[in-house]
């Protein structure tokens, strides 16, 4: 079965919990324990409505505010899919939570209100997917009915949003307009009969129908040892196994490989998972691989076809989103998480802040503050092996990590 | 090799499985909670996994509050056995006899808020920076929020409004001294996921998960295990026999049972799949407030 993560993000009013509701309810993933629940505190709070946040907002804080903190996970499928939505909340942390959600999801799903338009949150939504590279967003139009399901003002938002796509960094996107209404499920999980002007898909069914490989990387194959498998056993005695999950690519039996950082040659031998041999290692996979030679390699190394050598650097150029309360500036250290290799690097420039609003940058700022982005250049500790965020996801991102506090502080997307 | 045998296995599978690799990679002493339940059971077999040919390299610990069904203590000792895997247990009953802790009494008394307790003791007398569990984020909604590394200090609190953002699939793991890391591999899972898990894997579970005659008594629309030496019940509730399994096993003072026909794994996946009712409906320990879980956690409860 497949399984498509995706992210939602909006501002308070425009529906958001209602659309995920009324997935969940169109869907039948509500149980009838969880739905009496909602029932039964939305007439508590003197709703008229189902207030389906209620079914998301896991915490006392949350319920107590009406506001949510944290990213939420919601789950359901379908016949042929899983879905995982990762649901950012619109005001607090915006930025953090937005790239956290991004970061971890296929697909997002973009919410805009029919009246208002586009509006300043949807040009940071819209940033944030272009930044991330996420493949597939969908520009859901919100409250259709209260426009009378109005093909016109559904095209000018299109417009609007065509504008703007212009000036993104990430013409690979694929960017797909839905016109619906939550609160009738309209075009949600079932077609609409209101809207004969809309020939295209529902929501879900636009969902189930992303191919997931689609949304993957294809570039050129990483695979970062993360553990040296030793057995140490009679029957295991000289065995060697390297433990690892394959990015990018496949690697299959007789790939001639490079070792990083030693750049030692050798051939993969062996493709193993739990008690079974295989051929071919698809991306996606955590395996265990052996080689063909009695090579030196440990935690942090990586395996990487010949030919296809990533940059190794010392030095990295990289626009960062930063998550923490304590600023980001020049000549700080930090420790740097690059895939499973880790090092401590030094910021050696502040180049620039961007906006999330597709305005100029601002060149040389003192510092980078909480849910701010920017351009900013590093020096590292030891070699990292790595490639472009837009050439290779995985091994184009990092997290860094206040060493104060141990906590993690930001974000990269390497240029 | 003559047919080109493909891997392709499921992401959230491998998810699991990079996250156990991680977790021995990044911390010195991890161990794994078992209770003996079909998640825990689930996170062994994927541990098996990530390091096989190896051994499963950190103990299984076991936190008994004495109230556990005989089913899943015959299944955990036998397990361990098996695997050749260290199995630590500490019981609650020594906090109690020590008079550590006091014991809940009357109709709803359970021993579910002593575990924690227990546990923060073994965590702290082993030195274990992580703990890895089988909890899963859609089971209840206070788990929807928790990370896959999530960090607790000295007395095993969650802090969840102060927690670390988690990018791609790195997972950071640095952590103070004295502080300790609940790390849940299979957070993404949903309990149908499990089971098809099971299913697929051929994996065995204690017996209790299949239909079985038990002795039972109704109180609030749920079905307790007629256990008395265990479960307080009053004289007017009646003890029946009935066909029922566990759908989530917890101690017998908290878990509900229901009724069911399913006594092989294929039916019981098909009773899931079709199931109105979520699966912690059947949680005692749940059902005290809308907040039980976060209030336990906030304590240092998985």
């Amino acid at each position: 079965m497949n399984v498509l993560k995706i992210a939602t993000a909006g501002s308070v009013d425009d529906g958001k919990s209602t659309l995920i509701g009324r997935i969940l309810y169109d869907t039948k993933s509500l149980t009838e324990d969880k739905l009496q629940a909602i029932e039964e505190k939305s007439k508590q709070r003197g709703f008229d409505y189902l207030d389906f946040s209620l079914a998301t907002d896991g915490l006392v804080a949350e319920r107590e505010q009406g506001i949510t903190i944290d990213v939420a996970h919601i789950y359901f499928s379908t016949p042929t899919t899983s879905f995982i939505i990762a649901d950012t909340p619109g005001h607090i942390e915006y930025t953090r939570n937005m790239v956290t959600g991004a970061s971890n999801s296929q697909a997002s799903i973009v919410l805009v209100d029919a009246r208002n338009g586009v509006v300043e949150q949807t040009y940071r939504h819209f940033f944030i997917n272009n930044l991330l590279h996420v493949k597939d967003v969908i520009i859901a139009v919100n409250k259709m009915d209260l426009v009378n399901y109005s093909e016109e003002k559904f095209n000018q938002i299109k417009g609007e949003i065509a504008y703007l796509a212009e000036k993104s960094g990430y013409q690979n996107q694929n960017i797909t307009f839905i016109p619906v209404s939550a609160l009738h499920g309209d075009n949600v999980v079932n077609p609409s009969d209101k809207m004969d002007w809309y020939n295209g898909k529902s929501l879900l069914e636009y969902l189930e129908n992303i191919e997931t490989y689609k949304t993957e990387d294809t570039s050129k194959v990483r695979f970062p040892v993360q553990a040296v498998i030793r057995p140490k056993t009679e029957e295991y005695h000289d065995y060697r196994g390297y433990a690892g999950k394959v990015y990018g690519g496949e690697l299959a039996i007789g790939d001639e490989i490079t070792i990083l950082p030693s750049a030692t040659k050798s051939k993969i031998k062996s493709i193993q998972f739990f008690d079974k041999e295989y051929t071919v290692a698809k991306q996606g996979s955590s395996v265990n691989i052996t080689l063909e030679d009695d090579v030196n390699v440990s935690r942090g190394d990586m395996l990487v076809k010949v030919g296809e050598e990533p940059n190794v650097v010392k030095k990295l150029e990289a626009t960062v989103c930063w998550m923490d309360k304590t600023p980001l500036q020049a000549s700080e250290k930090y420790y740097i998480k690059h895939g499973v290799n880790d090092a401590q690097v030094k910021v050696t420039e502040l180049t620039s802040l961007i906006p999330t609003d597709f305005s100029d940058k601002e060149p040389n700022p003192s510092k980078l503050s909480l849910n701010e982005i920017g351009e900013v250049s590093f020096k590292v500790s030891k070699p990292l092996f790595i490639d472009t965020y837009q050439e290779n996801k995985a091994n184009g991102a990092f997290i860094l990590i206040n060493p104060k506090t141990n906590n993690t502080a930001g974000v990269g997307f390497i240029k | 090799m003559s047919t080109k045998n493909i891997l392709d296995i499921s992401p959230l599978e491998s998810e699991a499985i990079y996250i156990i690799r991680e977790v021995v990679a990044q911390f010195e002493k991890p161990v794994l909670l078992f209770s003996g339940g079909k998640d825990s059971i689930t996170l062994v077999r994927l541990a098996q996994k990530a390091f096989y040919p190896a051994k499963i390299p950190f103990p299984l610990m076991h936190i008994d509050t004495g109230h556990n069904f005989p089913e899943t203590i015959e299944f955990r000792d036998r397990l361990a056995k098996e695997l050749g895997v260290e199995l630590i247990i500490r019981n609650v009953q020594d906090n109690i006899d020590a008079g550590k802790v006091k014991e809940e009494t009357g109709k709803y008394a359970s021993r579910n808020m002593l575990q924690t307790e227990t546990l923060l003791d073994a965590i702290e007398e082993f030195g274990f920076d992580a703990c890895i569990g089988g909890a899963r984020r859609d089971e209840e909604k206070a788990r929807a929020k928790e990370r896959i590394f999530s960090v607790r200090d000295d007395f095993g609190q969650w802090d969840e409004k102060n927690q670390r953002p988690e990018l791609f699939d790195m997972l950071n793991g640095r952590i103070d001294l004295g502080q300790n890391v609940r790390v849940f591999p299979i957070s993404n899972w949903t309990e149908l996921d499990v089971w098809s898990y099971i299913q697929k894997e051929k994996i065995e579970i204690p017996s209790i998960y299949f239909a079985h005659k038990r002795e039972i008594f109704i109180r609030d629309g749920l079905i307790w295990s007629a256990n008395d030496d265990v479960v307080f019940r009053d004289k007017d509730e009646q003890v029946e026999e009935r066909m029922v399994r566990f759908r989530t096993v917890g101690d017998m003072s908290c878990t509900a049972a229901v009724l069911s026909n399913a006594t092989e794994i294929n039916t019981v996946v098909e009773e899931i799949r079709s199931s109105k009712i979520s699966e912690r409906g059947a949680r005692i320990d749940d059902k005290r407030s809308e907040a039980a879980m976060e209030k336990r956690k906030q304590q240092g409860y998985f």
